[in-house]
């Protein structure tokens, strides 16, 4: 087991930057989630932790070794990384047994000894008895628990996950994330995890790093995440957050500042050390918007389209000051959101998303 | 209501009728036309003919030849093929779109080209080895007259087959596989041992198959080299058989020609079983792996394997243009010696020769233009007709050409000995029934490019023709035809090139004043006019060489696959 360091990683394919100048360190045995939209650039940094890719320029540790800098590239097969690919990659044309102990083979240990750790591994994962199925006769959870076991066998010092579970359908994705998660507590493997989907990352990773057009956009906690995004990408990307300009009016008290939003006052919460601004943006969550009363401050707004969600209304609505705005809030009563409709809003809390670099 | 039910039924019934008569009259006639013959000569039910043949031991030599140049022949193709395909497309090697093409142009070139070719690189009388001063003194016995001779042209012949298959295959291995055991510690060579090879066994197999059937089907190069040796495989016994007995012994041939029919069958068969026995299904699709990089391997390697371009493609045809400008046998080239006279003679004053051009142009047109006015319908029943029966209509058309042209050449010769009936028209010893085999062996040639082309048609197209009131013909015509002619007329190339200098169909089927460019280059060399032949051969090579490079400008338009030699 080992930790994984980024050090100013670039690849650069042809002219276009596929990974830009990313740096982070994942601590040994640390659970980390590289989250992004499609195109973000998370699978090619994969590719790279794994030795597919050589680096453009920058520096990639494992542990204490570097496997990656600008003068060469240890081969994949040199590494010691695991790989659990989002489509398995499981061997045709061998038995589960051979799938799982074909590192062992490789590495020419000892049969009795190569037997009792794939036996030890297919166990781990839940697949007593189906050693000599071939792949082609699983399910695509099972498939996916034997690559999980391909990868365990070798003792790797470092696991990657390819959007694993991109390709289950939804209840498998529940259970499976589970599985995972034991899966990091059993072994307390370093695990690099590849995926678009907010809510696997959330539930799963010690930390988040958010991946926007090749650049690092935020490295941090899946809660500080969601609570205190670095900036406008990070904040409309998590969770759907509405990004809102706006006015600072005072300086940065006790975590808080004042703010004039849509015409109306606000307390939000922010960084230490913020001071009074224009041209700010601020960073709310549907939850933080309430239906004002008669006589409260708030902001006029115009009911845009209301889709009924089950249990819930998802209304969306347009501020009457600045119509190009998009909110949107969660309803749990069954209240009627023509569309047309005007609603007086307030918001009740927020984030003031810092200025200048991306932390 | 009903007659408008009726005229568009009626043209969708008249389509599918006309499918029919062609691929009874070109397939299914023919080849039941042989098995009778075998099964009931004289219309009765009897042993005789079979047990004839069993009894006769020049049946069970050229058996025995035959399976030794094919297996070996196979063995050599698949090596080579396999080989060059791993090298071509799991490395970062330069220059692959050149090298396809090098490494496919054998394929282009008739087998009869390609030993001609051989044979005067390494005979007594090269002018190669003259002008390098190797040559041994004539009278000497040319190296090539020999099993291994024939085993060597015919693994050089079919190894671009192979390649094709193999190629095609490694280019759908998803590159996971490979990452995942290159992730697991495994080396190059390791993962190339365990995964890559294993995972392409259907592809390789399959490879071999074909390889196999073409090997022992192959009329030119046992013809060339084998029968100056009198070692006769099948295909030269049929030929030699029949050049000595006439029609009197087609009942005998008939017996032969089923036979190499059913070795071949046996290698498909084979082939089935074997890739049954494991599962090498790869169920996912993704991008191809990473070139490996050679490293400083990758310019012994590169400059390997034009090492070996040279040797099976540029030598050959280098010494088959200087034999082609020599004035005589065994006269040494110079600057004093090189003359055109050969190809002066072979195109202007030799009549048979002269002909032969003639009637292999049109008869290559003719089947070109047949096949694809064909193909186009075909396709359209088979790539979008619901009917059941289709998968059929598929395999009947690939029958004549999957089975040895030698096969399909004897049916031909039994259906048409006699006038046929009711018209009295007669279509032996004319060229006519050359037409008749060509179009009947190289249709599907048309097809498979037309069928890959109708799959990635949108159908829309041709349904919003048929909503703007269209009707079946119409829409042939006007929507259909159009949009898949790129890919028909391609093929439609295609045979042009394989008919051009075609010789296994039409060496026995040819008559005077229907000889072919093939059946002319063979008595060449028979009577030991090397130079004529291989004037005759340049020209052939010449014009294919063009047509590939003109077909390379319909290339954009085609789905991929359509044209061998192009990466």
């Amino acid at each position: 087991m080992a930790g994984l360091t980024i050090a100013n990683v670039t690849k650069t394919f042809g002219d276009y930057d596929a990974v830009k100048d990313v740096s982070l360190d994942v601590r040994d045995g640390e659970f980390l989630a590289v989250l992004g939209p499609s195109g973000c650039g998370k699978t090619t940094l994969l590719r790279l932790v794994a030795g597919f890719e050589k680096i453009s320029s920058g520096q990639i540790r494992i542990g204490s070794d570097v496997v990656s800098d600008a003068s060469g590239s240890v081969p994949p097969e040199k590494r010691r990384v695991g790989i659990v690919f989002q489509n398995y990659a499981l061997w045709p044309h061998m038995t589960v047994a051979e799938n799982v102990g074909y590192s062992l083979k490789v590495a020419k240990v000892d049969k009795a000894v190569a037997r009792q750790r794939v036996a030890d591994a297919l166990s781990l994962v839940n697949l007593d008895g189906l050693a000599d199925r071939r792949p082609a006769n699983l399910s695509g959870g099972q498939r996916q628990r034997v690559a999980l076991a391909r990868c365990l066998v070798a003792a790797p010092s470092l696991v990657l996950f390819d959007e694993p579970l991109a390709n289950l359908d939804v209840h498998l994705r529940a259970s499976m994330e589970d599985e995972f998660a034991a899966f990091h507590k059993r072994t307390g493997t370093t695990i690099v995890y590849i995926t678009h989907d907010q809510a696997e990352a959330m539930a799963l990773a010690d930390r988040i790093a958010v991946m926007d057009h090749g650049r690092l956009a935020q490295l941090a906690a899946p809660r500080d995440l969601y609570r205190e995004p670095a900036n406008e990408m990070v904040a409309s990307f998590i969770a759907q957050g509405i990004v809102l300009p706006a006015r600072v009016l005072s300086a940065e008290q006790e975590g808080h500042v004042r703010v004039e939003v849509l015409g109306h006052e606000v307390v939000v919460r922010c960084r230490p050390g913020e001071l009074p601004r224009a041209d700010a943006k601020i960073c709310i969550r549907s939850p933080d918007l309430e239906i004002a009363g008669k006589g409260e401050a708030g902001f006029d707004a115009t009911v845009t389209r209301a889709i009924y969600k089950g249990g819930a209304v998802r209304v969306e609505l347009s501020p009457t000051l600045q119509p190009d705005l998009h909110l949107h809030v969660e309803r749990q009563e069954p209240g009627s959101f023509e569309p047309g409709s005007q609603i007086r809003l307030k918001i009740m809390s927020g984030w003031l998303i810092p200025n200048g670099k991306p932390a | 209501m009903t007659a408008r039910v009726k005229e568009s039924r009626g043209q969708e019934m008249a389509l599918t009728a006309a499918v029919a008569v062609v691929i009874v009259l070109l397939s299914l006639l023919p080849m039941l036309r042989l098995l009778k013959e075998v099964v009931a000569p004289g219309g009765v039910v009897s042993d005789t003919a079979i047990r004839l043949g069993l009894s006769s031991s020049a049946t069970w030599v050229a058996t025995w030849h035959t399976l030794v140049v094919g297996v070996f022949g196979t063995l050599l193709a698949v090596v080579l093929g396999t080989f060059v395909a791993l090298l071509v497309t799991l490395t970062d090697i330069r220059g692959r779109g050149v090298l396809v093409l090098c490494y496919v142009m054998p394929l282009m070139i008739a087998p009869q080209v390609t030993a001609l070719a051989w044979l005067q690189l390494f005979g007594p009388a090269s002018p190669f080895l003259k002008l390098l001063g190797l040559a041994p003194p004539l009278g000497t016995r040319n190296p090539l007259y020999s099993t291994e001779g024939i085993i060597l042209l015919l693994g050089v012949q079919y190894g671009p087959l192979v390649f094709l298959l193999v190629r095609a295959g490694l280019r759908k291995l998803p590159r996971e596989l490979v990452e995942a055991a290159r992730a697991g510690g495994a080396g190059w060579f390791t993962v190339l041992r365990t995964v890559v090879l294993p995972l392409m066994t259907p592809s390789i197999m399959a490879a071999a198959a074909l390889a196999f059937v073409s090997c022992v089907g192959n009329f030119g190069i046992p013809a060339f080299l084998g029968i100056p040796a009198n070692y006769l495989v099948l295909p030269t016994l049929i030929y030699q058989k029949l050049a000595g007995g006439g029609p009197a012994v087609l009942g005998e041939t008939a017996f032969l020609s089923v036979l190499i029919g059913v070795i071949a069958m046996a290698g498909i068969v084979t082939q089935e079983i074997m890739s049954r026995r494991r599962d090498y299904r790869i169920s996912s699709t993704s991008l191809s792996a990473e070139p490996y990089e050679l490293g400083r391997w990758r310019v012994p390697v590169e400059a390997g394997i034009w090492l070996l371009i040279i040797l099976i493609l540029v030598l050959p045809l280098f010494g088959l243009v200087l034999t082609s400008l020599v004035p005589g046998y065994g006269i040494a080239l110079s600057s004093a010696t090189a003359t055109l006279d050969n190809y002066r003679f072979v195109l202007f004053e030799h009549a048979g020769s002269r002909r032969a051009f003639f009637n292999s142009f049109a008869l290559s047109i003719a089947a070109a233009v047949f096949a694809v006015l064909v193909a186009v319908p075909v396709g359209y029943l088979i790539a979008w007709g619901k009917q059941r029966w289709i998968r059929l209509v598929n395999l009947l058309i690939e029958l004549p050409y999957a089975l040895p042209g030698v096969v399909l050449a004897i049916a031909a010769l039994l259906m048409f000995l006699r006038p046929i009936p009711f018209t009295g028209i007669q279509l032996y010893n004319t060229v006519w029934i050359i037409l008749y085999a060509y179009l009947a062996r190289f249709l599907v040639l048309a097809l498979r490019p037309t069928v890959s082309g109708y799959h990635q048609i949108d159908r829309a197209l041709e349904e919003a023709a048929q909503v703007a009131g269209a009707g079946l013909f119409t829409r042939l015509r006007t929507i259909v035809f159009p949009l898949v002619a790129p890919a028909a007329i391609a093929g439609g190339l295609l045979i042009f090139m394989t008919a051009l200098s075609e010789l296994t169909v039409s060496a026995l089927l040819w008559s005077s004043g229907s000889e072919t460019i093939g059946v002319v280059m063979f008595s060449f060399e028979q009577g030991g006019d090397s130079n004529y032949a291989a004037a005759m051969s340049a020209i052939t090579v010449a014009i294919t060489f063009v047509l590939m490079l003109v077909t390379n400008l319909l290339a954009p338009y085609l789905p991929s696959g359509v044209l061998p030699w192009r990466d």
